[in-house]
């Protein structure tokens, strides 16, 4: 019997993804834990989101498998257990902030009661009856947040969930991510922003399509002998830390 | 196949139409300035009037709603909702119809407007029933918006997909009788004008004009818009892929 917390939400093996001519995805293997929050750290351009869609199966994958619950990623049965947020908030412009959330409740058949509930999950209480158009892009991103939490999926894939947010919010944010994992889902979430490894229980460092690293942020700055996330990823891409000095 | 995602699809393109209360003005104002020019244009010919005006309401809904539709979709393409649809439990099916069912009800409306405005103020001559024209009307509609369903793959940006608009349109609008009898035409062009729907809705829009008093009497055109309408929207969902490149 595996303990819950431990149980493996997502197994990635020998993953490949080709975008084009490149390889976005390289031979990429990893496990991502259910009551975790698994970081998914690289520059952009680094394979990130390209590795995300092939979890969430809206992605073509050239080799390698992806298994999310026991099933294979995008399976019938898996539709409804995982919330997705892209990178660009993917949301009607030209609604309001509630009618986006009632049509993706009613999609997933789930209750105008969670309206509600994750439009205060996302801090943006007072905004129900503004148009999406008429929020900053940082509102925009948590209209499309509070989306993917409809349904209490429980497996969460998050592109960049927090750039652009004020250091507040975005706190407030991880905060969620942590209560989240915390209830029993499997937390995925990307970012390029170092500094954000360390509110991570586990980490994936990415570059060039292939992952550089898999570990405890503790251990992969004990293995590095690195004092931050930053410097522990130029040790291992081979360049001095620190810059040239 | 979900009816309640289908209707949720219906009801959100509604509302976003709801909210754009200049489109929805041009949706429903525009046919009924095009016929009254027409008219004007016939003041003193009535009989040129009602031989062109019933060719124009086939035409009218059905290049409106090619539009209206191409462009929508190439919106939800491009803006990743329609990517977070496909990785719900939303069926390709549920999509297609809620958009067909939202713009026949537009369609319904517009042109149950432009028929009263012809039939009463203009005093088009119609032996048949009025009722049936607005059937007619709707289903040609319908035909357009399975067109502009189908078109919106094809294009990339919002200015592609209206220049599919005559590619479309022009053809047909010039072989479906309007300007010259169909059995009129070269022999290779007629047969063209054969499989082409345009030509098939205006011959219903003229048998009713001429008297057909109920549907069965113009069965035959009508069945082989709907046969167009299940064509394209076998062929639409063929386009729609939850896995992309």
């Amino acid at each position: 019997m595996m303990n819950y917390a431990t149980e493996a939400a997502v197994v990635v093996e020998e993953l490949v993804v080709d975008r084009g001519r490149t390889r976005a995805v390289d031979h990429v293997s990893f496990v991502a834990r259910a009551g975790e929050v698994t970081g998914l750290l690289g520059p952009s351009g680094c394979g990130k989101t390209s590795l995300m869609r092939a979890l969430v199966g809206v992605q073509v994958v050239a080799s390698g498998s992806v298994t999310v619950q026991g099933l294979p990623a995008g399976h019938r049965e898996l539709r409804d257990r995982i919330g997705y947020v892209t990178q660009a908030p993917s949301v009607y412009e030209d609604l309001t902030v509630d009618e986006n959330l009632r049509f993706f409740a009613q999609v997933l058949g789930v209750g105008d009661g969670q309206v509600d509930e994750v439009r205060q999950a996302v801090d943006l209480t007072e905004r129900g009856g503004s148009r999406v158009a008429e929020l900053s892009g940082g509102q925009r991103s948590r209209v499309s947040l509070a989306v993917a939490l409809l349904g209490s999926p429980s497996l969460l894939v998050l592109d960049e969930p927090t750039v652009g947010l004020d250091p507040v919010l975005r706190q407030e944010l991880w905060g969620l991510f942590h209560r989240l994992a915390a209830d029993g889902a499997a937390v995925l979430v990307s970012s390029h922003v170092m500094d954000e490894a360390e509110r991570c229980d586990r980490l994936l460092l990415m570059r060039e399509g292939k992952l550089i690293a898999d570990d405890t942020p503790g251990g992969l700055l004990g293995s590095t002998g690195s004092a931050d996330v930053e410097s522990a990823f130029l040790t291992l891409v081979g360049a001095p830390a620190g810059g040239a000095r | 196949m979900s009816l309640r995602i289908t209707l949720a699809v219906t009801r959100r393109v509604l509302t976003q139409l709801r909210h754009d209360h200049r489109t929805l003005a041009l949706l429903l104002v525009l046919p009924c300035l095009v016929l009254g020019l027409l008219r004007w244009m016939y003041d003193e010919q009535q009989a040129v009037f009602d031989t062109l005006a019933p060719a124009l309401l086939a035409l009218i809904p059905f290049i409106v709603m090619f539009l209206v539709t191409s462009v929508t979709t190439l919106r939800e393409r491009s803006s990743g909702t329609l990517e977070r649809l496909l990785a719900m439990p939303t069926g390709k099916l549920d999509l297609l119809l809620g958009y067909a069912l939202a713009f026949g009800l537009v369609a319904a409306v517009q042109s149950a407007l432009a028929v009263a405005l012809c039939v009463w103020p203009l005093g088009m001559r119609v032996d048949g029933s009025v009722a049936l024209l607005v059937v007619v009307a709707v289903v040609d509609a319908v035909c357009g918006t399975a067109f502009g369903l189908f078109v919106s793959a094809f294009a990339r940006t919002e200015f592609q997909a209206v220049q599919f608009m005559p590619a479309v349109v022009f053809p047909q609008l010039l072989l479906c009788g309007l300007f010259l009898d169909r059995d009129r035409l070269p022999d290779v062009l007629s047969a063209v004008s054969d499989v082409l729907p345009l030509s098939y809705a205006v011959d219903a829009m003229d048998a009713v004009v001429a008297g057909a008093d109920g549907a069965g009497e113009v069965a035959g055109e009508l069945g082989v818009v709907l046969g167009f309408v299940a064509l394209l929207l076998a062929l639409g969902a063929a386009t729609l892929r939850r896995r992309t490149p």
